[in-house]
C-alpha cells in the first residue's frame, strides 16, 4: 500500500494520530504552556470529526483528574501537556498509575521555571520518572505521531494497565513542519483493538476504586506495578514490530542502534537530538572514526538488560541529558546507564555524562564532535565523570 | 439494608457515616460516587473491604469534582448516562479549601452531577485542624484557644453562596440531624439536570468534643439557634427556608461542645459569645427564619 506524505506541523500530526485512536474523553488546559495538539483536537471535535467529549478544564491538575474519573468509567482517554503543566499534575500521575488506569498523554518536553523559559529540554518528563508511567521518547514527528496508537495498545494490555507518556521535544518536534504520513483510520482500526476494560465504575456491578491500603497490603500494589512494567518491556518491542508490519515504519522498540556493531565510542540519547547525532556519526565515519549511537526509546520501563547487551563491544559510552539532577551533577540517563552496569562484568566501558540543550539551547554537530573528542581522552587516562557540554564561559 | 454497609470503621455517632447513608438512601443504586480523601473515604474502604454497595472512586484530596466531571463526560461519550446519578461527597476541607478550584471548574462547565459537602467544620481525618469551614472561636489543633486567643479568629466561609454564584440550578443546606429534610434535598438535587450542591452540617463527636450519642442533639441545636440555617436556592434565589419556632440562644449550642468551652471560662468570653449571637441574628434576618 502506498502512503501519501503531507507536510504538517508536528502538533497536527500528533492530534491526527490521537483522532484515529478514537478516545472517548479528552481534557486539557491551555497555558503553562500548551501546544497546538489540543487546539487541533478541539477543532476536530468542533467539526464533528471526533465522537468524544472534549473538556476545557480549569487546570492541568483537573485535566489529569478528569481523565482518572473517565478512565475508571471505562473511557479511552487522552491529554497533552508540557513543563509546568506536567509538574502540576505530579500528585495525580502517581494516582493514575496506582489505580492502573491506561491514560495516554503526549508530553511536549519543555524546560521548567525558574527562570521561566518555554523552550525545549526534558527536565519535565524526567522529573516524573518515578510516577509509574511508561515513558517513550520520540526522535521525529512521524515517530511522535506513531507512538500514540502504540502506547494505547501497550497501556491497555490487560497484563499491563499502566498510563503512558509519549514524549516529544518541544518546538523542535511540536512546532516544526515535516513531511509525514498521517495515520490511516482503517489501519489503526485494525491495529488498535477497542478498549473494553474488565474493571469499570458501573452501577450494575459496583466496585470500589482507590481504597485505603495499610502496611499489610500497600507494598504489593507497588510490586504489581513493577511487574506490569516488566510485561511492558516485552510488549513495547512486540508492539513496535506489530506496528511496522501494519504501517511499514519502525523506530526500535526499547532501543535502536545506529552504526553500533563495531562502534568503540557509543553515544546514548533520547529524543530529537538523535537526528543530529546520526548526522555527526555519518560525518565521522567517513573519516574512519568508529562511532555509533544507541537511541533510548523507552526510559520507563528502563531496558537495563538490552542496554548491557547493546554496549558489549563499546570502549567508551557517552550519555546526553537534557536534564540535570541538581546536586548530583548528572542527568538521569547517565545515572541510570551507569547503575545498570555496576553489578555486571559484561560491560566494562566507562560512562561519560554530558548535560546540554537546557532551556532550548541548540545542540549543533560541533558540540557533539567536541564531546566525542573529550571521550577519546579516556584512552590517555583523562576521564571526565559528567559535565555541562555547552556552557557559555562569559556567564558561567 | 442501606447501600452504605455496616462494618465500616466510623466512630460511634459518626456524622459522616450518617451523611453517607442518607445520601445513598436518597439516590439509590443507580449512581456512581466520587469521594475525595477524608474520614468517609478512609473508614469505608480498608482494602480489601469496602462498605460501598454502589460504584465508588477515590482519587485525591483536591480533585473529587474534576474526577466526577470526568466520570460524567465518559458516560456521556459512551452513551451510558441513562439515569445514572453522579454524586461527589466531600468534607469541608476537600470542598471549601483544597478542592475549591476543581469544584468551581466543574460547576462552571455545567456537568450533570451533585456535589455534597459533609461539613464537620475542621480536618477531622488528620487530627482536627482548622479549615475555612471552622466557625469563629472553635478551638482546633491549629487554631487552639490559649491565653492570648479565643480560638479560630475567622468567620466560616459562605460556600453555598459561592456555588450559587456559579449559576447552579439548585443549592441547599441540610443537616444530618434532620434526616427526612436532607434526604428530600439530596433527591431533589440529584434529579435536577446540571451541577447541584447540598451543604450538610455534620457534628463530629470526636472533633467537637461531645458524646457520640449526642450527634443529632448537637446538630439540632445548630439549627434551633439559627447558626446553621436550612434553606434552598434555585438559580441563585432563596426559594425555601426552614422556619424556627422558639429560637434558642447560641450559648445552648456552644455549651454542648468541648471546642467552645473556653468561651465560658476565659475572661471576656461572654463578650465574644455576643459576636457569635450576632451571626445567628444576621442569619435570622437574612433568611427570614422566624
Amino acid at each position: 500500500m502506498r502512503h501519501r506524505m503531507v507536510v504538517v506541523e508536528g502538533s497536527y500530526a500528533v492530534a491526527h494520530a490521537v483522532k484515529v485512536c478514537k478516545p472517548n474523553v479528552i481534557s486539557a488546559y491551555p497555558i503553562t504552556p500548551q501546544t497546538h495538539i489540543v487546539e487541533d483536537l478541539s477543532q476536530f471535535a468542533a467539526d464533528g470529526e471526533m465522537n468524544c467529549e472534549y473538556m476545557n478544564v480549569e487546570s492541568e491538575f483537573s485535566a489529569i483528574s478528569a481523565l482518572i474519573g473517565a478512565s475508571a468509567a471505562g473511557a479511552r482517554t487522552y491529554t497533552s501537556t508540557t513543563s509546568q503543566g506536567l509538574a502540576l499534575m505530579h500528585e495525580a500521575l502517581f494516582n493514575a498509575s496506582g489505580m492502573r488506569l491506561p491514560i495516554v498523554m503526549t508530553v511536549v518536553n519543555r524546560a521548567l521555571s525558574a527562570p521561566i523559559n518555554i523552550w525545549n529540554d526534558q527536565q519535565d518528563s524526567i522529573s516524573q520518572r518515578d510516577t509509574g508511567w511508561i515513558q517513550l521518547y520520540a526522535e521525529d514527528v512521524q515517530e511522535s505521531a506513531d507512538m500514540t496508537p502504540q502506547l494505547y495498545k501497550i497501556a491497555e494490555d490487560e497484563d499491563i494497565l499502566l498510563p503512558a507518556m509519549a514524549c516529544m521535544d518541544g518546538f523542535i518536534l511540536s512546532h516544526v513542519y515535516e513531511p509525514v504520513i498521517l495515520l490511516e483510520q482503517s489501519l489503526t482500526d485494525e491495529f488498535l483493538p477497542d478498549y473494553s476494560p474488565e474493571f469499570v465504575l458501573d452501577p450494575k456491578n459496583p466496585m470500589s476504586f482507590g481504597a485505603f491500603a495499610d502496611p499489610s497490603t500497600y507494598t504489593e500494589f507497588r510490586y504489581k506495578q513493577e511487574k506490569a512494567m516488566g510485561v511492558a518491556l516485552k510488549r513495547i518491542e512486540e508492539v513496535a514490530i506489530e506496528f511496522s508490519e501494519k504501517y511499514g515504519r519502525y523506530y526500535g522498540g526499547l532501543l535502536d542502534g545506529y552504526m553500533l556493531e563495531d562502534a568503540e565510542i557509543v553515544i546514548m540519547a533520547m529524543g530529537s537530538v538523535i537526528g543530529t547525532i546520526k548526522d555527526t556519526i555519518d560525518m565521522l565515519r567517513k573519516e574512519g572514526e568508529r562511532v555509533g549511537l544507541l537511541k533510548v526509546r523507552s526510559f520507563r520501563p528502563f531496558p537495563a538488560d538490552e542496554i548491557r547487551k547493546a554496549l558489549k563491544n563499546a570502549k567508551v559510552v557517552i550519555t546526553l541529558d537534557k536534564n540535570i539532577s541538581v546536586g548530583k551533577n548528572e542527568g538521569a540517563l547517565c545515572t541510570e546507564v551507569k547503575a545498570c552496569m555496576y553489578n555486571n562484568r559484561d560491560v566494562l566501558a566507562p560512562v561519560i555524562g554530558f548535560m546540554l540543550g537546557h532551556g532550548g539551547r541548540d545542540i549543533p554537530i560541533s558540540t557533539i564532535v567536541k564531546m566525542i573528542n573529550k571521550a577519546k581522552l579516556v584512552e590517555k587516562g583523562i576521564f571526565i565523570e559528567s559535565e555541562f557540554a555547552d556552557l557559555r564561559e562569559d556567564l558561567a | 439494608m442501606s447501600l452504605l454497609k455496616p462494618g465500616h470503621r466510623g466512630c460511634a455517632g459518626c456524622c459522616d457515616a450518617l451523611a453517607g447513608k442518607f445520601v445513598l438512601d436518597a439516590v439509590g443504586e443507580d449512581c456512581i460516587v466520587v469521594s475525595p480523601t477524608g474520614c468517609l473515604e478512609v473508614f469505608t474502604t480498608p482494602y480489601p473491604e469496602s462498605a460501598w454497595g454502589v460504584p465508588w472512586i477515590h482519587s485525591l484530596f483536591e480533585n473529587a469534582a474534576a474526577v466526577a466531571s470526568g466520570v460524567e463526560a465518559a458516560l456521556k461519550a459512551m452513551g451510558k448516562m441513562n439515569n445514572t446519578k453522579i454524586i461527589a461527597i466531600g468534607g469541608d476541607g476537600a470542598t471549601m479549601d483544597i478542592g475549591l478550584q476543581a469544584i468551581s471548574g466543574a460547576f462552571e462547565r455545567g456537568h450533570d452531577f451533585t456535589y455534597i459537602c459533609v461539613d464537620n467544620e475542621a480536618y477531622m481525618n488528620t487530627g482536627i485542624q482548622r479549615s475555612s469551614g471552622t466557625p469563629m472561636y472553635a478551638s482546633t489543633t491549629t487554631s487552639p484557644a490559649g491565653k492570648a486567643s479565643f480560638g479560630n479568629p475567622l468567620n466560616k466561609k459562605n460556600m453555598p453562596a459561592i456555588i450559587a454564584a456559579h449559576g447552579s440550578p439548585y443549592v441547599a443546606t441540610a443537616s444530618v440531624a434532620y434526616a427526612p429534610d436532607m434526604i428530600r434535598k439530596v433527591k431533589k438535587a440529584a434529579a435536577i439536570k446540571g451541577p447541584t450542591y447540598v451543604h450538610v452540617h455534620a457534628p463530629c463527636c470526636t472533633g467537637w468534643k461531645f458524646e457520640g450519642s449526642k450527634t443529632i442533639e448537637v446538630g439540632r441545636l445548630a439549627v434551633e439557634t439559627a447558626l446553621w440555617p436550612l434553606y434552598e436556592m434555585e438559580k441563585g434565589e432563596v426559594t425555601g427556608v426552614r422556619k424556627i419556632k422558639n429560637r434558642k440562644p447560641v450559648e445552648e449550642y456552644l455549651k454542648a461542645q468541648g471546642r467552645f468551652k473556653h468561651l465560658f471560662t476565659m475572661e471576656g468570653g461572654a463578650e465574644e459569645i455576643k459576636k457569635i449571637q450576632a451571626t445567628a441574628d444576621w442569619n435570622v434576618k437574612h433568611f427570614g427564619l422566624e
